[in-house]
């Protein structure tokens, strides 16, 4: 019985359907969970599903590059869906055009100070050099602030895990925070959250309000071009 | 559906291919984002070919971001005793990014008069 269940197991660990089925089944408790919350943002189902797969990997002590031969038809999915936040913000065409001059200087204020804070932040707590520039431009979607970090002295591993953080992050915080703030204009909504948290902040943006997923998306292809231009230069300043 | 995934694997097959032509600062699919408006503006009948593809993926964004969110995991430990300070950077850099862009642009709004009606 015993070595029927390893050999099944160690045929099925290095087949991708196994951590692919896992990852649908993680995220679909995430999302169920989600839902039943009320669709409160601390119930990210993102969150959820990396804490059902992340003690799953450990315990069945799965290399990562194993469960991403599975995972990766998922991730691929990234880029599609990137093309298909055309669709909202063709939708809404109108309307941003409208919005144009408050989108230049919320892109403008919303990238500067994701760069600058986090790297004076930082600094204050006694970080540097490599780590500075890791942290520089992780409000930038992922591919992006991956080629910045490494055009600056830091480290593209290090940049990536930054970068989710802070989409989970800004999917997490935006909801209160924004409701705190009393702002109740769904294009600034999406928009700043798309420029702080990249992808995850408008997967968020999408789940709440189509017209803040569409702005979210516009933000976080916005802010992918400008942070590649002000990262370098916020992180002269702290040499 | 096979239309619908040959035009967005286009436009972003497209945007790779200009984004790495023209060594531009963009990601292919941000490229490939901005392609796909473009047509969609030139040929209004491409949305409703497009739509049940693109919604059922975009509805469904944030299952795309757990492979890479489950990769996470393992490398905050090795961030060691920099992980708290990373995180507060994070955390205060995150918060204070959205609050300055939601309120440029609602203070913006309010300055020229643009609002949001629909």
């Amino acid at each position: 019985m015993m070595t029927d269940f390893a050999e099944i197991w160690t045929y099925l660990s290095r087949a991708p359907l196994l951590w692919l089925t896992a990852t649908l089944a993680a995220y679909a408790i995430g999302n169920t969970l989600f839902i039943a919350a009320g669709r409160r943002p601390i119930a990210n189902p993102v969150l959820i599903a990396v804490a059902i797969l992340a003690p799953l990997l450990w315990l069945t002590g799965t290399p990562y590059a194993t469960y991403f031969e599975g995972a990766q038809f998922v991730h691929f999915l990234l880029g599609p869906a990137t093309v298909c936040l055309a669709l909202p913000l063709w939708q809404n065409l109108p309307r941003v055009r409208k919005a144009a001059l408050p989108m230049l200087a919320a892109l403008v204020a919303g990238s500067t100070t994701a760069v600058a804070s986090a790297l004076g932040i930082a600094w204050m707590l006694g970080l540097q050099g490599g780590m500075l520039a890791s942290l520089a431009p992780k409000s930038a979607t992922a591919p992006v602030a991956i080629g910045i970090s490494e055009a600056i002295g830091g480290s593209p591993t290090l940049t990536a895990v930054l970068v989710i953080l802070t989409g989970i992050i800004g999917a997490v915080v935006a909801t209160p925070l924004l409701n705190l703030l009393g702002l109740k204009d769904w294009r600034a909504r999406g928009f700043s959250v798309g420029v702080a948290a990249h992808g995850i902040g408008t997967a968020r943006a999408l789940q709440v309000h189509p017209t803040a997923g569409a702005f979210a998306g516009l933000g976080m292809g916005l802010n992918a071009v400008l942070t590649a231009f002000i990262a370098p230069a916020i992180l002269g300043l702290f040499h | 559906m096979i239309p619908a995934l040959l035009a967005i694997f286009s436009c972003q097959l497209a945007g790779e291919a200009i984004a790495r032509a023209l060594s531009l600062p963009l990601p292919g699919p941000v490229l490939g984002m901005v392609l796909m408006v473009l047509a969609l503006v030139l040929s209004p009948r491409l949305a409703a070919l497009v739509q049940p593809v693109a919604q059922g993926i975009l509805s469904h964004m944030s299952l795309l971001f757990v492979p890479a969110g489950a990769g996470v995991v393992g490398h905050i430990a090795t961030l060691g005793a920099d992980g708290v300070p990373v995180f507060l950077a994070l955390l205060g850099s995150t918060v204070l990014a959205i609050a300055a862009g939601a309120l440029t642009f609602a203070g913006v709004a309010r300055l020229i008069g643009s609002r949001d009606d629909d």
